[in-house]
């Protein structure tokens, strides 16, 4: 099998779009799952279901809202605009935008569960050994909660790549652009006599989420130690 | 007097605990429920008192009245759990040196071969917890507590997981450390005979409650 210049860009764009995506996410999500692991506060349950709306809206509606927030006249689009020169309108960016926000919930689900797992009792020994909160975070919490927070990142980028509806909606399928993996077998299914493109490109696809949910629940199974917890990131 | 407490533990009701103890090993003894992991919470800075006041080592560590509250890692305690608490993806050597690895090196008292050979630990050194026995990991835990340079330790039945040959080794360490060391200790235990084996000064819990 091979592919042409014009799919190795295709391949190539979609993986920029969402490795950006899961790295711009990253913070976020590791920000919101605490709040959600360790914190109590009026309005947590809505918080919450808001982080998971993504999951269960239709994708053309986030594709919607995303334009109305983040296009040229958005409230926070001008802003970024303005401010930042950061436009997303019809552009890869806004692709990833798009792909951050569908993953969102995927990434902080998986490290929220880790960090629900983490023996607070642990942290607690730690701070009588002499170590001050933030100490204790890096030494005991972050490495315990390690291989949920990557399993996290690996399925947010299975779903960035496997990202369409809130894409098309908000950025448009503009070649070389905009049109990443599913999209373009979108646009390759609209054109008679392209068959085998669609199935290069969908073999692809299979084959790289393959990769990620392998990658998610080996990570998953090495936060084992032995005794403490970490099945809450098993997706297989 | 090596500790004064007299504090209300934010338990039920409240329990509250006062007395005062003398150098050398205090046992604070009573059914299950008292209060007394409580109890070593509080003075580890664990869990916070509703009001009161604990003196440990000549140091004043929560005062509710004077607004004092250190954080734990200010505390200098060395805090034996009843579950040891080894931290599960460090190497019995890395649990070791967590504490001195912290740079505080100001407050210790003695390094990592003093500790290994005062435990007989050394040959377990590359091992993860997880493959420890349970009496092994006692042993670790209490030479993770003294190498954090405490000036003072709390013990939390520190023999309640292990069987009788076992129990009979740590309550050897456990006495070495009150007259080799000659550190004061708080120890919870539920066991009479261990209580009166080891301890000079037996504090009962479990009579005086708060009404609410």
């Amino acid at each position: 099998m091979t592919l042409s210049p014009e799919e190795w860009g295709i391949v190539a764009l979609s993986l920029k779009v969402s490795l950006v995506a899961i790295l711009a996410a990253l913070p976020i999500a590791f920000a919101l799952a605490w709040v959600l692991a360790r914190r109590r506060f009026p309005g947590k349950i809505l918080l919450d279901a808001l982080v998971h709306l993504p999951l269960v809206v239709p994708p053309v509606v986030t594709g919607w809202l995303l334009l109305i927030v983040f296009g040229t006249n958005g409230v926070v689009g001008r802003w970024l605009a303005e401010t930042l020169g950061l436009t997303f309108m019809f552009r890869w960016t806004g692709a990833a935008l798009a792909a951050a926000v569908m993953a969102l919930p995927l990434m902080v689900r998986a490290m929220r569960l880790s960090l629900e797992a983490v023996d607070r009792r642990l942290e607690g020994a730690a701070r009588t050994l002499g170590a001050g909160p933030w100490r204790t975070f890096a030494t005991i919490t972050l490495p315990l909660a390690l291989p949920g927070v990557l399993a996290g990142m690996v399925l947010g980028f299975a779903r960035s790549v496997g990202e369409f509806g809130a894409t098309i909606t908000f950025v448009s399928n503009i070649p070389g652009e905009t049109r990443t993996l599913p999209l373009a077998i979108y646009s390759a299914l609209q054109m008679p006599g392209a068959e085998a493109e669609v199935t290069r490109l969908a073999l692809i696809s299979v084959a790289l989420s393959i990769v990620a949910l392998v990658a998610s629940e080996a990570l998953a199974r090495r936060s084992g130690y032995g005794r403490m917890g970490g099945q809450g990131a098993h997706v297989l | 007097m090596s500790f004064e407490i007299s504090v209300t533990l934010p338990r039920g009701a409240g329990i509250r605990v006062d007395f005062a103890a003398p150098a050398g090993l205090t046992a604070l003894f009573g059914p299950s429920g008292a209060g007394k992991t409580s109890l070593l919470d509080a003075v580890a800075g664990l869990l916070r008192p509703r009001e009161g006041r604990i003196v440990a080592g000549g140091e004043v560590l929560f005062d509710s009245a004077a607004g004092i509250d250190l954080p734990p890692e200010r505390r200098a305690c060395g805090y034996v759990f009843q579950d040891n608490r080894l931290f599960p993806h460090r190497r019995v050597r890395d649990n070791l040196l967590y504490g001195p690895g912290l740079g505080a090196t100001a407050r210790r008292w003695m390094t990592l071969d003093e500790a290994v050979a005062f435990l007989g630990i050394g040959h377990l050194l590359g091992r993860m917890p997880a493959t420890l026995s349970g009496g092994e990991a006692q042993r670790v835990a209490i030479g993770r507590a003294l190498l954090s340079g405490p000036k003072f330790l709390l013990m939390d039945e520190p023999l309640s997981s292990l069987d009788a040959p076992r129990r009979e080794e740590i309550m050897g360490v456990i006495e070495r450390i009150r007259d080799e060391l000659r550190l004061p200790i708080l120890y919870v235990s539920h066991d009479r005979a261990e209580v009166e084996r080891l301890a000079g000064r037996i504090v009962a819990m479990g009579q005086e409650r708060l009404a609410p």
